[in-house]
C-alpha cells in the first residue's frame, strides 16, 4: 500500500481504512465502503478524498471517479446536513409519495437535489428504498421514516432542525 | 420502523423468531440458533456437503430473489476441487420496487442469515462468505455487523467452527445505491470495487464468480431458509408448499390494501386470498384494478386474473412471474398510463447503459409514455412502445432490459384501451404526479 503520510480523514476513520483494505481477498473491494464512509465524514466525496482513497488502494484517481459516478448515493458536492430522500416508486406512489415529495419541496423551498440556503436540509426524490409495506417512506440521511403524512413530515423535519435527529450519519 | 403483521393463514417457518429479539445472539440461541450448522457438522466432515445439498434438494427450495432456481442444484454445481478459493455471497441488495422482505429478515433475524451463509459455505467448501446489503440499509448493516461480531466472540465464526476443523469467515458491507447491483454478476463486480455492470454468462458464478473463484450467490431469504430446512428436514419443508415449489416464502403486500405487511405464506397460496383475506382487501372498500404480483418487473394482472397460486410455475402459466414476492395492489383510481410511466422511469434511471437496447429502449419508452400521459400522444406511440419493449427482450447481458420490457408490455397489452383513451384526450384515473413531475417523470 502506498504510504499515507498525512490522512485527510479523522484518526478513527484512517484506522478504519487501514483495517478495511486487509479484510478482502483484493483490497480494491474496500473501495465502495471507503467512499461511503468518506462521504459520511466530509459530507461528500471531495477531490482530496478521491486522491487519498486512490492512493490507499493503488488505483488511479480516474478509476475511483469511474466507480464513484456509478452509485446514486455518492456525491461530489455537499448536500444539506440532513439529506431528505423521499421515495416515489410504485408502493410509495400509491400511498401518497408524491404528496410527501411536493410537501417537502414547498416546505423546504428547494427541488430535487436542492440544498436550503442555511445548509441544514437537502432534498432528493429517490427510487425504492425497501420500505414498501410501510409506505409512504423517506430517509433522512440513513434513518428511515415511514407511514408518512404531511403532518408527520413537519414534525420530523422540526426535530432535525432542532438538532434532535438521531443517528445523523 | 417496519411493523410486524400476522394472519391466521400464515405458515410460519422463516418468521418464527420475528418479534422475539433474535438479533440478540443469546435469544437466537434459545430459539434453536446455530443448531442447524452443528447438525450439519455432526454428519462428519466427509458426508456433510452431500448431506446438506441432498437436504436442500429435497426441500424444493427455489431462489427467493426472483429467478426461482432450485437452491440445492445451484450449490451442487460448484466444483468439489478448485484451485481458486470458493465463496458464498449473500445478495441483500434488495431493490426491486415493491420488495421489503429482506429488510425485515436482517432486522429481526440476522443470525439466520449468518448461519445460512455458514451452511452454504460448508456445502460447497468455501472458507469465506460475504453479506452484501444495499447502501440504503445502513442501519441494518449495523445490526448484521453486531451479529457477526457476536458470532465471532462466541467462537462460532473463525477458526475450527464447532470443532469441525474447518474455518469460516464472514465479511459484511453495503453498496452505494444501484438497482442493477442486485443482478448477481453486477453484484460481484460491485464487491470487487467496480461499477456494477453485468458480466456475460457463461461462465456462471458457480464456476467463475467472485475474484474468479467458484461462487454460490443467493438471495438473503434463500440463505436464511437453509437453517430451518436442515432442522425440519427437506421433505417436511417441501410438503408445506406446492408441486416443485417447496416451503413457504415472505410476501410483501403493499399499495392499496387495508393491511400492508410482510406475510409468510406457503408456496402456491391463492393470490386472491392473499390480497382479500391476508392483507384485508382493497383499502377503503374500493374496486381492485390491477396487481403487480412480484415486484415492478412482473407483468401486471387484471382483477379477473387473481385466481392463481403464488408459486413460480403457476405464475409463469398465468403469463407473469412470482418474482421477489412483492405484491403491489392498485385500486380503481390509479391511472395505468401514469403507473406504467413511473415504472419505466425507474428502469430508465437504473439502466447502467452497458447494453444499448436497455439504455436506449428504456429512454425512448419513457419519453413516448410521457407524451401519451401529457396528452400529446398519437395512436402510433402506443405501437411504438410495444415495438421498443419487444425489441429489448432477451437482447441484454443482464435481465434489467427484460425487467423494463415485461411490465411495459403487460400494461400496454392488458390496458391498451386506457392508453388509447389518453391519446383521445380521456384521462382515466386520478393522476398523482404534478405537472413538473410528469414532464420529468421521476427524476
Amino acid at each position: 500500500m502506498a504510504a499515507i503520510d498525512q490522512s485527510i480523514f479523522s484518526p478513527e476513520l484512517a484506522a478504519r481504512f487501514d483495517h478495511l483494505v486487509t479484510i478482502y481477498p483484493m483490497k480494491r473491494s474496500a473501495l465502495i465502503p471507503m467512499l461511503l464512509y468518506a462521504q459520511d465524514e466530509i459530507g461528500y466525496v471531495s477531490e482530496a478524498a478521491i486522491r487519498e482513497i486512490a492512493a490507499r488502494l493503488d488505483l488511479f484517481d480516474l478509476e475511483v471517479r469511474n466507480v464513484l459516478s456509478y452509485y446514486s448515493m455518492l456525491r461530489t458536492k455537499p448536500a444539506g446536513k440532513y439529506n431528505v430522500q423521499v421515495c416515489t416508486n410504485i408502493s410509495c406512489m400509491l400511498r401518497g409519495g408524491y404528496e410527501i415529495l411536493d410537501h417537502c419541496k414547498a416546505k423546504l423551498g428547494v427541488g430535487h437535489k436542492g440544498v436550503t440556503p442555511d445548509g441544514v436540509f437537502s432534498l432528493e426524490e429517490v427510487e425504492c428504498i425497501g420500505a414498501c409495506c410501510w409506505a409512504p417512506a423517506m430517509q433522512v440521511n440513513y434513518d428511515f421514516h415511514d407511514e408518512l403524512t404531511t403532518g408527520k413530515v413537519d414534525s420530523i423535519l422540526a426535530e432535525y432542525k432542532a438538532g434532535n435527529g438521531k443517528d445523523v450519519k | 420502523m417496519p411493523r410486524n403483521v400476522s394472519h391466521p393463514d400464515e405458515v410460519i417457518v422463516l418468521k418464527r423468531r420475528f418479534g422475539m429479539g433474535a438479533a440478540d445472539i443469546e435469544k437466537y440461541l434459545e430459539q434453536d440458533g446455530y443448531k442447524a450448522v452443528q447438525l450439519a457438522i455432526s454428519q462428519g466432515v466427509e458426508a456433510m456437503p452431500g448431506w446438506i445439498i441432498d437436504t436442500m434438494k429435497a426441500s424444493g427450495l427455489r431462489g427467493r430473489g426472483g429467478a426461482g432456481f432450485p437452491t440445492g442444484m445451484k450449490w451442487s454445481f460448484v466444483p468439489k476441487q478448485s484451485e481458486k478459493p470458493k465463496y458464498v455471497l449473500v445478495n441483500g441488495d434488495e431493490s426491486e420496487p415493491g420488495t421489503c422482505k429482506d429488510h425485515v429478515i436482517f432486522l429481526e433475524d440476522p443470525h439466520a442469515v449468518i448461519e445460512g451463509t455458514m451452511i452454504a459455505g460448508l456445502a460447497i467448501g468455501a472458507k469465506l462468505g460475504f453479506i452484501y446489503l444495499r447502501g440504503e440499509y445502513r442501519y441494518l448493516l449495523k445490526i448484521v455487523e453486531k451479529a457477526v461480531a457476536d458470532a465471532y466472540a462466541k467462537g462460532f465464526l473463525g477458526k475450527n467452527i464447532f470443532g469441525s476443523g474447518l474455518d469460516f469467515d464472514i465479511v459484511t458491507q453495503t453498496g452505494a445505491g444501484a438497482y442493477e447491483v442486485g443482478e448477481e454478476s453486477a453484484l460481484m463486480e460491485s464487491l470487487e470495487g467496480k461499477r456494477g455492470v453485468p458480466r456475460i454468462k457463461p461462465p456462471f458464478p458457480a464456476v467463475v464468480g467472485l475474484y474468479g473463484g467458484p461462487t454460490v450467490i443467493n438471495n438473503a431469504e434463500t440463505i436464511a431458509s437453509a437453517p430451518h430446512i436442515l432442522l425440519m428436514g427437506g421433505e417436511a419443508y417441501s410438503k408445506l408448499g406446492s408441486e416443485r415449489n417447496g416451503g413457504t416464502r415472505l410476501f410483501g403486500i403493499s399499495g392499496h390494501v387495508e393491511r400492508p405487511g410482510v406475510y409468510e405464506l406457503p408456496m402456491g397460496f391463492s393470490l386472491h386470498r392473499a390480497i382479500y383475506e391476508v392483507a384485508g382487501g382493497v383499502k377503503g372498500g374500493k374496486k381492485l384494478k390491477a396487481v403487480v404480483p412480484g415486484g415492478s418487473s412482473c407483468p401486471v394482472l387484471t382483477a379477473d386474473e387473481l385466481n392463481v397460486g403464488l408459486d413460480f410455475d403457476q405464475m409463469g402459466k398465468a403469463g407473469t412471474m412470482l418474482g421477489s414476492g412483492g405484491i403491489v395492489v392498485l385500486d380503481e383510481t390509479v391511472s395505468i398510463v401514469e403507473f406504467a410511466l413511473r415504472v419505466i422511469a425507474f428502469y430508465q434511471h437504473e439502466s447502467c447503459g452497458w447494453c444499448i437496447p436497455c439504455r436506449e429502449g428504456t429512454d425512448w419508452i419513457k419519453k413516448t409514455l410521457s407524451r401519451v400521459y401529457a396528452g400529446g400522444g398519437t395512436a402510433k406511440d402506443i405501437d411504438n412502445v410495444q415495438y421498443l419493449a419487444e425489441n429489448m427482450m432477451g437482447r441484454t447481458f443482464c435481465p434489467l432490459g427484460d425487467a423494463a420490457a415485461m411490465p411495459t408490455l403487460g400494461f400496454v397489452k392488458k390496458f391498451r384501451k386506457e392508453f388509447e383513451d389518453y391519446v383521445a384526450g380521456n384521462r382515466a384515473g386520478t393522476p398523482v404526479m404534478s405537472e413538473q413531475e410528469l414532464v420529468g417523470a421521476g427524476h
